[in-house]
């Protein structure tokens, strides 16, 4: 195989551009597909104080990289979820990433911070260790984003990530969630803006250039994110990708250009009653937020090992 | 060949020489969800493997959901 741009050796096949490339081409491949995700959705500029949100993964490592890459300014955010080893890990690829390059990366711990971990929420909160690990991290990403005064939230999420979502919410016709799955989320009272600038990227490519630019991330899988449903549309989708290459990405970015503006109206309006949580000051629609309550339910629990929950990702 | 495979960590000896597209549908593995590693570099679905490599095949999928 050579790279369809130099005739070079080629590195890897990117089957849904129908092409090959040598790891140069392939590099500015990417940095192409994201200064056009960038600059379609309008989501930052080298004016902007970024803050991203970094899990010690493929994703966020390289959209790290890349902003960089490209000229923008940014910071770092890993939050320690307190899961066994993964964490200790995926913590320690965050931290020499940052270090390596001089960046700056503001680290939160649950345990040390709010007193829990994510095997003890689960427990706690008989729900899936997703739930509480997202509710989580939303908002301990939104409050140091504002704290900190960034003027937006940069998260690694990619193009399958984004056509995973899609799929399950128009499997269910959820019309609400499917009116703000957009590469960009507006500003608004007690929320920074969230970009998402991997969206025209393939999990597969991030990884390549993590690989191909000589970045340790964390390879392993979430051990009790196992069985998600998640995990489970992303492997429906890869399966149909493979017959038909392009499929994902004619889904999601089709959706946004051709769906997203016809559900407008069909999205929660965005002052729906929100008012400050009496205990944190985020905005929410009760007394009390989502987040201030699972701390309040889970840091009183006994912390429960992350074995006692390993492989419960699926939904109960 | 000596394949390593993630998630769980293991290790398999492979008869070579054979194409990545081939070792990958051998093991029932999709290409769209993994990226191989020849020796540390990278190398695309075409390129043969020999029987002496030592060939990493890692998954690129991940994330519990949002």
């Amino acid at each position: 195989m050579k790279c369809r741009v130099c005739r070079q050796r080629a590195v890897i096949d990117v089957p849904r551009h129908n092409a090959n490339f040598c790891a140069p081409h392939f590099l500015d491949m990417c940095r192409r597909q994201v200064t056009r995700a960038i600059a379609d959705f309008d989501m930052l500029t080298t004016a902007d104080r970024a803050l991203v949100a970094v899990s010690g993964g493929k994703d966020s490592l390289a959209v790290w990289d890349m902003l960089g890459d490209l000229g923008y300014t940014a910071d770092g955010l890993y939050v320690g979820l307190g899961i066994g080893d993964y964490s200790d890990v995926s913590a320690e690829y965050a931290r020499a990433f940052a270090s390596e390059r001089g960046l700056k990366l503001i680290e939160i711990s649950l345990r040390d911070d709010y007193g829990y971990d994510v095997p003890t929420a689960t427990a706690a909160t008989r729900r899936v260790p997703c739930s509480a690990c997202g509710l989580s991290k939303r908002h301990l990403f939104d409050k140091a984003a504002i704290d900190g005064g960034y003027t937006v939230l940069v998260t690694g999420h990619n193009l399958d990530d984004e056509a995973a979502v899609l799929y399950g919410n128009t499997l269910r016709w959820e019309l609400e969630y499917l009116a703000r799955q957009l590469p960009v989320l507006p500003a608004r009272d007690g929320f920074p803006k969230k970009v998402k600038p991997l969206v025209r990227l393939s999990e597969r490519e991030t990884a390549a250039w993590c690989v191909l630019r000589g970045i340790d991330y964390l390879v392993e899988e979430c051990p009790i994110a196992e069985g998600n449903k998640h995990l489970g549309f992303k492997a429906a989708l890869n399966a149909i990708e493979a017959e038909s290459p392009g499929t994902k990405t004619a889904f999601y970015l089709n959706f946004v250009e051709r769906v997203a503006p016809l559900l407008a109206g069909h999205a929660l309006p965005d002052d729906k009653a929100l008012q400050p949580c009496v205990r944190c000051g985020s905005p929410t629609t009760g007394e009390l937020c989502a987040f201030c309550h699972l701390v309040s339910v889970a840091s009183v629990h006994e912390p429960v090992a992350v074995e006692l929950i390993t492989g419960k990702g699926s939904r109960r | 060949m000596k394949v390593l495979l993630r998630n769980p960590r293991r290790e398999l000896e492979i008869d070579g020489p054979r194409r990545v597209h081939a070792l990958l549908a051998d093991l029932a593995l999709n290409r769209e969800s993994h990226l191989v590693i020849r020796n540390g570099t990278l190398v695309p679905a075409d390129e043969e493997l020999a029987a002496d490599d030592i060939v990493e095949i890692r998954p690129v999928i991940s994330g519990g959901a949002q």
